[in-house]
């Protein structure tokens, strides 16, 4: 019964008694736990990841009026593993001129700043990796080896696409990351703490999707831009620069890139039903265990997974100059007024019956001023250029 | 030795290692590349000091955002980035007799301090990022530093707004 | 090892978290042929002889975006705690957060007006 409400620790104490009745130390035994441990769980991530290339070719396809990959075992779900067998045997070709040190750093970055995040996912409240006090900061902390990772790849291939994929890149991953940042900060208003399990600790009784809707829709919309999928994929417009950053790059370093992404993907799947959702919970399922509880982040995670997947296939790629005017003169200002209508609401009403329908109504009414604004700036424009391009007819 | 003596130096050394690639180095854009390989050794040292804080906030902003500007600032210039000239000139001697008297003041000062036999006070309990927070905006302790910081990094803002406009308009 | 054990588990999940892609690398290495030549190594530009250099000057703009990017950054590193101690701080604590933040919004307000955020 112990084991099945706190896996983790009974492992670890039973795993530490073994290594310490050996006649090793308690640190040394500590990390060689902790190393085990990391690798079957980073086994476990990229295992998923694999499955994840099943779910994103299967979904594309639906989402085409396609079967997708059906011939390789049940439903196609073999396929995936015969493109890892391509990729491992494929060649490896370096391009001239390239910086040969940081071309082969560059994915390994890349998928370790994917990998990194996995240390502080609650899949529930005893099966975390390290609950540290400071998780949302390691959140975008991890997100900016992501984006080094991507001027590296791109500077290092000594490739015009590549290197102009890369800035196109750099510069969308580090606007969004303001409106991206402003939105967690909301997030950390309302739970009072920065550690992943205590946000998820704080959704007991409502999820935070009902304090704070608008906000979860701008941690959605830049979460997207992070990952750089459509509409926001100008860095790897196929039309204009090939590929981007990875054109130059073959077989398992592509791999990496690509399945990197999909794995970014789910984990920000998860963290949007970690931040806006209640992490684990699901209507008391989530009692019969911290298992239960794991399996219920996962499809949780699957699921905002599949939204970020029909954004994809639905909205075409937007242009680069409108891509940075959405974030710097709309996403911006409305995250950061959302963050000091929930610090001052939320603090106003604190402990109080009211709190979760004022901040649900002053979100309401911020996204209707904000259309009300945009419709009369919109018309304000429209009127301008009418009078403008309009012959002047006298009657 | 400890293990901690042990990180502590192999930490030490990446910085200190990096930190001489980054004035060596004849590619501009490798020395940008070798500060974030010294600053994330920095961000090492905080963490192993348990300030997750501070070594968050050298990732998020100096590897996060300087370092990504630093590129931006080497790729824009045009001219050849590989740098030609000779590392040392004639001045060498006088540089490194300059250096030495810094190093070897620097060296006497430190000896004298009493900070390094002092052991560092125990942590107070709780979550130290809070404790930070009341400490930013309690008007005794440094609520006027945190909003001089805002209008500090408002001026920084509208410089850059005034260079760019300059720029721009030539 | 005491308070330090998170720091611990995340260096030892860095480590873990560089071995994974490069075991991934170094089998397919090995497992990979290699058969080098000039036209495969050639620098990819859709089949286009490659003119010139790839170092291309880049638009200011991108150094201008990344100049703001990094004074929001800055701010919102400063409101992290600010946000954590919010809820055992009376409202005076509120209102100096909302006037940090108005303060910045005013500069991305000014920098707006004098047209540093267009992109052309």
């Amino acid at each position: 019964m112990e084991f099945w409400y706190d896996p983790i620790t009974t492992i670890f104490n039973s795993l530490l008694a073994t290594f310490t009745g050996w006649g090793m130390s308690e640190i040394a035994a500590t990390v060689l736990i902790y190393a085990i441990t990391i690798l079957l769980f980073v086994t476990f991530a990229m295992v998923l990841d694999i499955f994840l290339v099943w779910i994103e070719r299967k979904v594309v396809a639906r989402f085409q009026d396609r079967l997708g990959p059906n011939r390789l075992g049940p439903f196609g779900i073999f396929q995936p593993f015969a493109d890892i067998v391509k990729l491992l045997i494929k060649e490896d070709i370096t391009p001239v001129g390239a910086d040969v040190i940081m071309f082969n750093l560059a994915p390994i970055f890349s998928m370790m700043s994917v990998l990194l995040l996995w240390a502080i996912l609650p899949f529930a409240p005893k099966m975390v990796g390290v609950d540290l006090n400071v998780a949302m900061l390691y959140l975008v902390a991890a997100g900016s080896i992501g984006t080094l990772s991507v001027i590296m790849a791109g500077w290092a291939s000594n490739n015009k696409y590549a290197t102009m994929g890369a800035f196109r890149t750099v510069a969308q991953m580090i606007s969004y990351e303001i409106p991206m940042v402003a939105a967690i900060l909301v997030v950390v208003v309302l739970s009072g703490t920065m550690g992943a399990v205590g946000i998820v600790e704080a959704q007991e009784g409502i999820p935070f999707i009902f304090y704070a809707p608008l906000t979860a829709l701008i941690f959605l919309i830049s979460a997207i831009a992070e990952l750089g999928r459509s509409p926001f994929d100008l860095n790897e417009a196929e039309s204009e620069i090939v590929a981007g950053f990875h054109t130059e790059y073959t077989g398992m370093k592509f791999g990496l890139f690509y399945a990197g992404e999909l794995l970014h993907s789910f984990t920000f799947g998860g963290f949007i039903a970690l931040l806006f959702f209640g992490g684990h919970r699901f209507f008391g399922l989530e009692n019969l265990g911290p298992i239960v509880g794991a399996i219920i982040f996962i499809l949780k995670a699957i699921f905002f997974y599949w939204v970020i997947m029909w954004v994809k296939y639905t909205v075409p790629r937007i242009r680069v100059d409108h891509m940075l005017a959405f974030n710097w003169k709309f996403l911006t200002p409305l995250a950061f007024i959302l963050l000091m209508v929930t610090a001052l609401v939320g603090r106003l009403l604190m402990d109080s019956l009211w709190l979760v329908p004022a901040l649900f109504l002053s979100n309401i009414f911020v996204g209707w001023m904000t259309v009300l604004y945009l419709k009369s700036h919109e018309r304000k424009t429209r009127e301008a250029e009418e009078a403008k391009s309009a012959p002047v007819v006298q009657h | 030795m400890t293990t901690m003596q042990v990180l502590f130096l192999f930490f030490a050394a990446i910085i200190l290692g990096s930190a001489i690639k980054v004035v060596t180095t004849k590619k501009m854009i490798h020395a940008a590349f070798w500060l974030v390989v010294a600053l994330f050794g920095i961000a090492a040292l905080y963490a192993m000091l348990n300030a997750g804080f501070l070594a968050m906030v050298q990732i998020v902003v100096y590897v996060g955002a300087i370092a990504i500007l630093f590129i931006f600032a080497v790729m824009l210039t045009r001219k050849e980035l590989l740098d030609k000239g000779a590392a040392l000139n004639n001045n060498k001697t006088i540089a490194a007799l300059i250096s030495l008297v810094f190093f070897g003041g620097l060296l006497l000062l430190l000896t004298n301090w009493s900070g390094f036999t002092k052991m560092a006070p125990d942590l107070p309990e709780g979550d130290m990022v809070a404790k930070l927070g009341e400490a930013l905006v309690t008007p005794n302790a440094y609520l006027l530093p945190f909003e001089v910081a805002s209008v500090l990094l408002l001026a920084a803002l509208i410089g850059a707004v005034y260079v760019a406009n300059e720029a721009r308009s030539e | 090892m005491g308070s330090q054990t998170p720091w611990v588990y995340v260096g030892i999940f860095v480590l873990v978290g560089l071995f994974i892609p490069i075991a991934a690398i170094a089998i397919a290495t090995f497992l990979g042929p290699k058969k080098p030549n000039a036209i495969k190594q050639s620098t990819y530009e859709c089949g286009i002889e490659t003119v010139g250099d790839s170092w291309i000057q880049f638009k200011a703009q991108y150094y201008i975006f990344a100049l703001v990017f990094l004074i929001f950054d800055v701010e919102t590193v400063f409101l992290f705690p600010w946000a954590v101690s919010l809820n055992s701080l009376g409202i005076f604590a509120v209102f100096e957060g909302i006037i940090f933040i108005l303060i910045l919004l005013a500069g991305l307000i000014y920098a707006w007006k004098k047209g540093m955020l267009e992109w052309a």
